[in-house]
């Protein structure tokens, strides 16, 4: 028993290190950052050089941390890609087109992310489809009505609006012309999901349902409710990246955010989270997010060809995942005591 | 004993499962302080019903009451707080989350208050390492280990661990000493006769004569779906408990068939295939 109290005296020792499901994902993103701190030089590592890649990840970030939560607990949700234009243009028409004040606007786009994110879990709860395949058909659903709206009340497939100060100030300004509002509202986000995971006792149903879900049921968990509630949290978070996005650029595209799909899985995965859940967490995301978007903009920095940049992600993803199943194999095998 | 309210009751229970018919006007009683061992072969349907007592399943046809009360089981939540704790048969444990974090999956302690809600780890992986170390699973100090380092059959002890902490009034054990050493499964047994001391309800199945004969006090063999022999202890013997365990068939035949086998198969045994 002595021995117990011995090891919670050193709370970092290796072995609670390498326990950790970020433990994986923080090596990779210090290989990341110095290779490309070393070919973009100064400028990189300077300002101009944060800024870029935060503003990258800060959007991708807000996603990435509600489809992390969802992809622990065993599901995936590919309708992001479409719920931040959906949302964008539902502002933009409601504040822009008909000119309502800017909190209708984003009131209405934060309650289309909901309801897309309901339609997806109760969807995915009730049928039992595999949620690859459900929020496919939502992604394509809801892609194809904010086509069809936009050109129906505007007449247009881009639509503008120029916010107020306040908003602008709040949801879209550039501070010191560089760093966008966005990075705190990821900040914000991942607190929030950080307590929601890590600290409250929600956090342990999350993990139970991903990592086994009948008997999760059978413990008492409300899983149905559970995987509808992190369904509308990934739709408000896509939901608001679009207001972000709307009030930063000023015009809602119908086509954006597809690229969100795919960088958004990447993130999560990259960040130690496992694809088949049960395991992950908001740490590991958030440097996802960080080592994504420092490779998404060091390939511009560094002058490097953008196709060697897709190498590099690829490589990176395939390397995070190895990484992590072994870092996740010596978290198993991991005990206190050796005798 | 069997004049005071049972705690839980089956009143002519089916159960079907679309056009499959998996239990058959089931009835029986359990009673505060008694052993009920449900006995039968596999795909007899002892799991189907144990599940429709601990919230999984709703029964098709019948009544479920509890101190003579009807009841309907919404969910394994609502089951579970009513203090009917089920280790079934197969999970109950998630590998990639620790010892602590699984003992209490569906029940956090939390400190704090109000909307803020803490998991409460410490308290967590304490209650855990104990219970399981009252297993006789010493080998565990650390709450925050992952269970998935752990063998199979510590990984049941504590599945079982966690009911016994958890179940207040009936206690649903389906088939816990299949993957424990006879050390492990000796306590499970000591800790069924304990919880019968206390006063709760038992339900235990096995496939094991031995484990039904040493803690049972009243027996139920299911065939097919039904109720095919409700006996108290010491009402039949020991072949008799096996020959209905093996589905009616008697073990003397089966004996008779293998020996027969071997002797035209050069003492080979039949391969199972
Ligand atoms: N959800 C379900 N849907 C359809 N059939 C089911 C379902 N659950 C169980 N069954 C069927 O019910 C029958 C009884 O299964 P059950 O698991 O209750 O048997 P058991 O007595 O526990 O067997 P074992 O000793 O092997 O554990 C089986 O034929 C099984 O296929
Ligand atoms: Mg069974």
């Amino acid at each position: 028993m002595s021995r117990q109290s011995d090891s919670r005296s050193f709370p970092v020792s290796l072995g609670s290190i390498a326990r950790r499901p970020e433990a994986g994902s923080l090596v990779g993103l210090v290989i990341v950052y110095t290779f490309f701190a070393i070919l973009g030089g100064a400028v990189f590592i300077g300002a101009p050089g944060w800024s870029s890649w935060l503003n990258i990840a800060a959007e991708v970030g807000i996603v990435a941390l509600p489809v992390g939560l969802l992809m622990i607990a065993g599901e995936l949700d590919i309708s992001v890609g479409s719920v931040i234009p959906a949302s964008s243009m539902t502002a933009a028409i409601v504040s822009g087109h008909y000119e309502l004040p800017a909190v209708v606007g984003i009131v209405a786009a934060l309650g289309v992310g909901l309801l897309v994110g309901f339609v997806n879990g109760y969807l995915v709860v009730r049928t039992r489809i595999p949620s690859l395949i459900v929020t496919i058909g939502t992604m394509f659903a809801v892609m194809g009505l904010t086509l069809g709206f936009a050109v129906l009340i505007s007449g247009s497939t881009s639509v503008f609006l120029v916010p107020d100060p306040v908003t602008k100030t709040v949801l879209g300004a550039f501070i010191g012309g560089m760093f966008n509002v966005s990075m705190f509202w990821w900040a914000g986000f991942a607190v929030a999901i950080f307590y929601l995971l890590h600290v409250s006792p929600i956090g342990n149903w999350i993990f139970a349902v991903g990592g086994d879900r009948e008997s999760a049921h059978n413990a008492g968990i409300p899983v149905k409710w559970l995987t509808v509630s992190l369904y509308m949290l990934s739709g408000f978070a896509a939901a608001f990246v679009g207001v972000l996005q709307l009030m930063t650029y000023q015009s809602a595209q119908v086509a954006a955010g597809q690229s969100f799909i795919f960088n958004s899985i990447m993130c999560v995965v990259i960040g130690g989270v496992l694809l088949t859940g049960g395991a992950g967490s908001v740490i590991g995301i958030v440097i996802g997010t960080m080592t994504f978007a420092i490779v998404n903009q060091g390939i511009f920095f560094s002058g490097l060809d953008p196709n060697v940049g897709s190498l590099i992600i690829g490589a990176l993803l395939l390397g995070a995942v190895l990484s992590n199943d072994t870092f996740r194999k010596l978290a198993l095998n991991y005990a206190t005591k050796k005798s | 004993m069997s004049d005071k309210t049972p705690v839980l009751e089956m009143r002519s229970v089916d159960k079907s499962f679309g056009p499959i018919d998996v239990l058959h006007e089931i009835s029986l009683r359990v009673h505060p302080g008694e052993v009920l061992c449900l006995l039968g072969d596999n795909g007899a349907g002892k799991s189907t019903l144990i599940k429709t007592l601990s919230g999984v399943h709703k029964p098709t046809r019948g009544e479920i009451l509890m101190d003579g009360e009807p009841v309907v089981f919404e969910s394994p939540r609502d089951a579970q707080g009513r203090g009917i704790a089920t280790v079934h048969q197969f999970g109950g444990t998630y590998p990639l989350m620790s010892i602590g974090r699984n003992f209490f999956v569906g029940a956090e302690p939390t400190k704090g208050w109000g909307p803020f809600k803490v998991f409460d780890r410490k308290t967590a992986n304490e209650t855990a390492v104990k219970a399981v170390r009252e297993f006789g699973i010493t080998r565990i100090e650390d709450g925050d280990r992952l269970v998935g380092g752990l063998s199979g059959g510590e990984r049941q002890s504590l599945a079982i661990a966690r009911a016994v902490h958890f179940g207040a009034r009936v206690l649903i054990l389906d088939e816990p000493t299949a993957a424990l050493g006879v050390k492990q499964a000796a306590h499970v047994l000591r800790i069924v006769n304990e919880a019968k001391k206390r006063g709760l309800a038992v339900i235990f199945i096995t496939h094991q004569v031995m484990h039904a004969m040493t803690v049972g006090d009243h027996f139920a063999v299911l065939i097919r779906g039904a109720v095919a022999a409700d006996f108290r202890k010491g009402e039949k013997t020991r072949e008799e408990i096996t020959d209905l365990m093996a589905g009616g068939e008697t073990m003397a035949d089966l004996e008779a068939q293998i020996e027969g086998y071997m002797e035209t198969h050069e003492g080979h045994v039949p391969q199972a295939n």
